[in-house]
This record gives C-alpha cells, structure tokens and sequence, in this order.
C-alpha cells in the first residue's frame, strides 16, 4: 500500500510545483525554493513526519523534504546542546543528498562529455 | 521603421497566442505521472535498504536519496534526463533527482571551463538557491521552535 500512497503524494507534490510553473510563472529556482521552505515550515508545525509516516518516498523524495530534514536535524541537535546545535545539527540528516550531489556531479564532469 | 513595429506588433501576438495555449491540466497529467513514478522507484530503493541494510523507515531516505542521485548521475551523462525533463516538466524538477540533476549538469557544462573556476564554481548556480534559503527558513524556524521549546510551551 505504501508503494501506492508513495506514487500518488509524490505525484501530486510535483503537480504543485507544474502549477506554480504554469499558472503562477514561477521560474523552477523560485519554485523549488519555495517548496524547500514550505518543508521546513511544515516540519516545524510536526506535520511533515506524518507525512512520511503515510507516504514513504512519496514525502522523501521531493525536494520539500529537503526543508524537513534541514529543521529535524537541528532540533534534535537543540535538544542534546540547546540553540548552538540549531547550527550544529543543520546538515545532520541532509547530508547524503548534498554529498551525493557534489561528488557524483564532479565524476560526472570526470565521465561524461556535454552534449552539444 | 514602421515596417518593424509591425513585425514587433505581429511577434508579440504571435507570443502571445503561444502563451495562453500552455496546456496546464496535461502538463500537470505528466509531473504527476512522471513524479510519482520516481518517488515509486524510491520506494522500491527504501524498502531493498530496509530489507538488506538494516535501515529503518525513518533512516532509510538518506541512502535512498544517495542512490537516486547515482542514477541522475547516469541519466543526465547520457542527455537523458534533460530530455526527461522537456516531457515532464516539475514532475522531473521536484524530486531530489531535480536537484541532482542541476548540479551535475552545471558541473558538466562548465567542464571546459577547467575543474576550479569552471566546475567548482558553478556546480551550485541553479541549485544554490534551494540550499541557500533552506538552510536560512530552517535555522529560523528551528530556532524559534528551540527557544519556544525552553520557555516551556508546549
């Protein structure tokens, strides 16, 4: 059922961010910022945890949960070491996706030739 | 002159015919299909690593997450993912293969650019934002929530 429920929020998260494209103009940075921030915000009402709970990848997958993990890294390092882990505990949970994406982008500078 | 205010008149609703044509409900028909289908392709990586490597549910995005970015990696190499992209629209852009894809391809465009000052330097342009201002919201709001927290709300 997860596979199902995964499908359809991750489905419609992105429906979200075709109709910012399309109706409000949005360019994709703003688009993805706003989504990003919009995690962060529902992460800090603990709704966003649910969501996970419910939908599986369809909740981890799009980048809002990006602004999730941000806030829930930092809290839980607040909690151990009060307001310096607010700063401490940032990248905490963060961290596969935005090493992944340094070091798989720069062996694929390595790899692979630009298509013209 | 005259003659190319015309042209200028007959572009621009020319342009503006194109624009009010953008078919929304069947680009929002493909980001959702195109979306949920990689967010599938998460679930099925989460439950392998839940299965074979002792995550849990709550664990279990971060590798997840890892592994999407490999297959960006090999999509985008190949040109696939920007073709992707043209078809899907935000159901490609929002998932973190989105993000993955921005970065590898920035760094890949800048490759003749030299390592330094072309792929270092701009691997973030197009992603930058999302980090920039996630982390800033995230300290905000994590710092409220803290301080609101140890003033006993709650």
């Amino acid at each position: 059922m997860v596979f199902f429920w995964a499908f359809v929020i991750g489905g419609l998260i992105c429906v979200i961010g075709q109709i910012m494209f399309d109706v409000f103009k949005l360019s994709p940075a703003h688009t993805l910022t706003i989504l990003v921030i919009s995690g962060a915000i529902l992460d800090g009402f603990g709704l966003y945890e649910p969501l996970i709970d419910f939908a599986g990848a369809g909740a981890t997958v799009p980048i809002t949960s990006f602004g999730n993990s941000l806030v829930h890294g930092a809290l839980a390092e607040a909690e151990k070491h009060g307001l310096i882990g607010v700063v401490t505990g940032m990248f905490e949970v963060t961290s596969a996706g935005i090493s992944a994406a340094i070091i798989f982008g720069v062996l694929g500078a390595i790899l692979f030739k630009p298509k013209a | 002159m005259a003659d190319q205010k015309n042209k200028a008149k007959q572009y621009q609703s020319f342009e503006d015919k194109r624009e009010t044509k953008r078919p929304i409900l069947l680009n929002c028909v493909k980001a959702f299909l195109v979306g949920g289908f990689i967010c599938l392709i998460g679930q099925v990586i989460t439950t392998f690593y839940i299965y074979y490597f002792d995550f849990t549910e709550q664990t279990a995005g971060n590798p997840t997450t890892a592994t999407l970015i490999f297959i960006t990696m090999i999509l985008t190499g190949f040109g696939l993912y920007n073709r992707l992209g043209q078809f899907a629209g935000a159901g490609s852009a929002v998932p973190v293969t989105g993000f993955g894809n921005a970065v590898i391809s920035a760094a890949m465009e800048h490759r003749t650019e030299g390592f330094i000052l072309g792929v270092g330097t701009n691997m973030f342009k197009l992603a930058g934002p999302v980090i920039v201002y996630g982390v800033f919201a995230a300290f905000v709001i994590a710092l409220i929530k803290t301080i609101f927290l140890q003033l006993g709300g709650l």
